[in-house]
């Protein structure tokens, strides 16, 4: 079971989903740091999905690589798109009423973080942390 | 509804968050502190995160907000009990928490409110017998 999705379609599903992701976390024997950092940077992630896109699907891997492993997450939504991702990405910029650490603080949490965005079609965030990253 | 049970004690309000909370849960902890700082003339709440094993920007901002709210109302906020590894992501993340205390424990976080508390009460002069 190195893959694994997740529907998140309302708030409570919030809470079984950082549970999942650190069943993973803590099988692939990631250090406490690195998953709460994981799981913080869900999420932030999983919450902009609900707030902006009204849900969507998250995709949870077992990556490896030559001996280090780590876990990637994909949150997929078919929400209103983001106009200006360099902006989106910038310190202090939110368009909600989070606290507009959201993208760039989640961004600093993890090892790769991947944005893409098409206008109207749906926003895909993909992120990566090493298990001793 | 699901609720996080506040407990009083004597000048103090007592929350000890057991379970991650989703956003809901944290918005009516928010609102019932607010409400019970009012009703019971509360001077100091003193929050137990020990058993968060994450605090996200949502909840950093919901703390923070008890914080001012309380502050507003005359009550001091403490939030005690943050794992090493919830420190180090917050503040990797950008918050820093502004507007409450904090302490190791519940303990440590107790023996702070007094102090601000007893140093309010000097300057305002008020009479400790007035507290029922």
């Amino acid at each position: 079971m190195n893959k694994d999705s997740m529907r998140i379609g309302k708030e409570q599903d919030v809470v079984p989903f950082r549970n999942r992701v650190k069943e993973h976390a803590v099988k692939i024997t990631m250090s406490l740091v690195n998953q709460t950092k994981l799981i913080t940077a869900a999420s932030e992630l999983v919450r902009n999905m609900l707030k902006y896109a009204g849900g969507g699907v998250v995709l949870i891997e077992i990556v490896s690589e030559g001996r280090d492993s780590g876990i990637r997450l994909t949150f997929e939504d078919k929400g209103p798109g983001i106009k200006d991702i360099d902006q989106a990405m910038k310190d202090g910029f939110s368009t909600g009423k989070s606290l507009g650490v959201g993208l760039p603080g989640t961004k600093r949490l993890v090892n790769e973080f991947e944005i893409k965005s098409i206008l109207g079609q749906g926003t895909r965030v993909s992120i990566l942390k090493w298990k001793n990253g | 509804m699901d609720r996080i049970p506040i407990l009083r004690m004597g000048k103090f309000l007592l929350v000890t968050i057991q379970i991650d909370l989703y956003d809901r849960l944290a918005t009516n902890l928010e609102a019932d502190l607010v409400q019970m700082v009012y009703k019971t003339e509360a001077k100091g709440v003193l929050i137990d995160i020990s058993a968060l094993s994450i605090v996200d920007s949502f909840m950093g901002r919901i703390l923070g907000n008890i914080g001012s709210m309380s502050k507003i109302m005359d009550a001091e906020t403490v939030v005690v009990g943050m794992q090493p590894a919830v420190a180090i992501t917050l503040i990797e993340l950008g918050l820093e928490l502004k507007g409450v205390h904090t302490a190791l424990d519940v303990e440590k976080g107790m023996e702070l409110l007094k102090d601000k508390i007893l140093l309010t009460d000097e300057e305002n002069d008020i009479d400790e017998n007035s507290v029922e």
